[in-house]
């Protein structure tokens, strides 16, 4: 069952890349992405049997980040076929400097993607963690692709900082990895000492100097893929320049694989007695990416900049969250699922608005609502989700979080969030605002937006509500189980 | 123990070659070189417990560090018909000078972690620590894109000595998997460096600077 939710995707990429007609690409990836989404509903009714000597097994983090992914990728196939539908194989005319540029071809980009739902799939599978770093890297060779779709200068450039700055990034994550393997040294028996319940049970004999330097390495590595500031240089480059699609993707489940590498090193810390080590470096790089991510989205001009700086905001929340432990923890998991589904949402629509008014700059797009009715009122939908308004999921996990500052009794901290979300707040009002309201340019299309563009993100915007009224039990006794293995006070 | 020693002062020297080296045709073949000295390691290392499994991995690493990468690189560079200057930010004395500090630095910073047992080589930790640190510094201080290539690999050559000299237990599936990461991302970046010849007629990674705040 785990060994065919990798295979699955990584076959049907392969023969993505052979097949002629594109109908049989678009079908295969729908196809592919309804069986995963099956699959992976299949694990919450039976949990699945580990694989591959344990290697492969689906923990709650695991199966929560699992469907993340899948659902998201089942969502976005859907927009990806319209969105091909009418891009591929064209020259297209680049809306902000006018040049003309060739799209990738239509293979390629489904083949990629589906070997990028394998090599996400891997990740949240992995114990072991070397596997787990196998996993994540290629997450990025995989998408590298994706971001080069529309092939002109801009796009290749943030191909390229992406390549080469996740690729230093998750080297050092190997380099964590060997010192964690010496860290275990002493008390391993057999090759099994990096798989993650073997780590946790054996925690106590763990080299504590090997473990910290691990631990920090592991921050450095996986922190630059997951965004956390000061490490999150490529990320507003790479989901600008991506299709809107794959920003969705990027934004919503890359994003949290590296996260959940991380929540995988902070469970071994907590078992090795270093737990509060961890939740210090976690608070620390969770509060330079919420003072980050609040300077560049005062001010932004490119509204698909401005959501890739929310990302980073929202990583930091998360962060936040994992730092103070117990019900923060439980914040955190509640918050990556919301926000997974509203930056998603947020993306979708942002692609809809770029075709329409040609032009990424936040002072060019005017008067949505009376342009494009139903993408402008999905678009202040996903805007009061996104900050943290009730009824949304985001205002409940944010109020967790800020719940669990409270009572674990850092005033200041919780003082501190609270500024910076409101900070946050005016910031993607102005944006927002300005976007839906005023007088729309005069070349711009009134034509009616088409089911694609419209269903993904309703779908998307529907699920965060519901996550706000109210969290299923299954998923409330999944999230309290991760809680439970990252520390702090329950 | 003294073949081991001799390959890791080789890798030093190397390193140093090529925070000094102004060309890079050199640069391609030094890093080859120290690819394909490396690739001797895990033999060299577990000279007592010699298996198939050393054997493939040194296999397979000389023959995609030593063989495969500089194919590759050679052929960016030709296609890009680069001028074979390295064209750094910071001079070839300057880089010298830091690669020597952070060669200093290695060996101190090993004085402070507990060093395993069984290990084939003091100087092992504190040599794969160096590259570390002169492939960082290759990465930030050259404009080039393929020199940052470079600096990649010799990075990730760092970690591959610490992994092969330190830890002997990593599965084979799991070195299997990292060797074909690297191998995917070179190539990736190769094909990159094509694409970006293409567009901007020479790689130099400077003009990749329209996106920022």
């Amino acid at each position: 069952m785990i060994l065919a939710l990798v295979i699955l995707p990584l076959v049907a990429g392969l023969a993505a890349f052979g097949l002629a007609r594109s109908a049989l690409r678009r079908g295969v990836l729908i196809g592919t992405a309804v069986a995963h989404a099956a699959l992976t509903a299949a694990c919450w009714a039976s949990p699945p049997a580990p694989a591959l000597a344990g290697w492969l097994a689906l923990d709650a983090a695991g199966l929560l980040f699992l469907s993340i992914t899948s659902g998201l990728f089942l969502v976005v196939s859907f927009y990806v076929v319209g969105y091909l539908g009418q891009e591929a194989n064209r020259r297209a005319t680049d809306p902000e400097e006018g040049f003309l540029f060739d799209n990738a071809p239509e293979a390629v980009f489904i083949g990629c993607l589906l070997l990028f739902l394998s090599a996400m799939t891997l990740v949240t599978v992995s114990q072991h963690f070397g596997l787990l770093w196998v996993a994540i890297e290629a997450t990025t060779l995989a998408s590298a692709p994706l971001i080069y779709f529309h092939r002109h200068h801009r796009s290749l450039e943030a191909t390229w900082k992406y390549l080469l700055i996740c690729s230093v990034g998750i080297a050092l994550a190997l380099l964590a990895n060997f010192f964690l393997n010496v860290a275990a040294a002493p008390a391993d028996s057999g090759g099994s000492s990096m798989v993650l319940s073997h780590l946790v049970a054996s925690a106590p004999s763990l080299q504590t100097p090997w473990l910290k330097a691990a631990c920090l390495l592991f921050f450095v590595g996986y922190g630059t893929k997951m965004g956390l500031a000061p490490l999150h240089t490529w990320l507003p480059d790479a989901h600008s320049e991506a299709p809107s699609a794959i920003s969705a993707l990027l934004s919503g489940a890359v994003l949290n694989c590296a996260f959940l590498g991380l929540v995988r090193m902070q469970q071994v810390c907590v078992a090795a007695g270093l737990g509060d080590f961890g939740r210090d470096v976690w608070l620390a790089l969770g509060v330079v990416s919420l003072v980050v991510g609040a300077i560049f989205i005062l001010g932004q001009t490119d509204y698909k900049r401005l959501l890739a700086y929310s990302s980073v905001e929202n990583m930091g929340i998360l962060a936040i969250g994992v730092g103070l432990g117990g019900a923060g923890a439980f914040g955190a998991m509640l918050h990556a699922v919301n926000h997974s589904l509203a930056k998603a949402m947020l993306f979708l629509l942002s692609g809809n608005i770029l075709t329409r008014y040609r032009s990424k700059n936040i002072s060019q797009v005017r008067g949505l609502l009376a342009v494009a009715p139903a993408t402008g009122v999905l678009w202040m939908v996903g805007f009061l989700a996104i900050t943290g308004t009730p009824p949304f999921g985001l205002f409940l996990s944010k109020f967790t979080i800020l719940k669990a500052a409270f009572d674990g009794g850092h005033v200041w901290l919780a003082a501190f969030f609270l500024a910076f979300l409101a900070i946050i707040f005016i910031g993607m009002t102005t944006a927002f605002l300005g976007m839906a309201q005023g007088e729309p340019p005069k070349q711009t299309r009134r034509d009616r937006d088409l089911w694609w563009q419209l269903l993904p993100p309703a779908v998307l915007g529907l699920l965060v509500l519901w996550l706000g009224l109210a969290v299923p039990a299954r998923l409330s006794g999944v999230l309290h189980q991760i809680a439970s293995t990252l520390g702090g006070t329950q | 123990m003294l073949t081991v020693n001799l390959i890791l002062v080789l890798v030093v020297l190397t390193n140093l070659k090529l925070l000094g080296s102004s060309r890079l045709g050199a640069s391609i073949r030094v890093v080859a070189a120290q690819g394909v000295v490396l690739g001797l390691l895990p033999i060299l290392a577990h000279l007592h417990e010699l298996s198939l499994r050393f054997a493939l991995l040194a296999a397979g690493t000389i023959a995609i560090k030593g063989v495969v990468f500089p194919w590759l690189l050679f052929r960016a560079v030709r296609e890009a018909e680069v001028t074979r200057q390295i064209e750094p930010y910071v001079g070839y004395v300057a880089s010298l000078i830091a690669g020597v500090l952070a060669l200093g630095v290695s060996f101190w910073m090993c004085t402070r972690l507990p060093l395993p047992e069984g290990i084939a080589s003091p100087w092992l930790v504190p040599v794969s620590f160096f590259s570390i640190f002169a492939g960082l510094f290759l990465i930030v201080s050259r404009k080039r894109a393929v020199s940052q290539v470079l600096g990649f690999l010799v990075l990730e050559n760092g970690i591959y000595t610490f992994g092969v000299g330190v830890t002997a237990r990593t599965p084979l599936l799991v070195e299997a998997g990292v060797l074909l990461d690297v191998f995917v991302a070179v190539f990736v970046m190769g094909i990159t460096i094509f694409h970006i010849n293409r567009e901007f007629d020479h790689i130099e990674s400077d003009r990749l600077s329209t996106l920022k705040d």
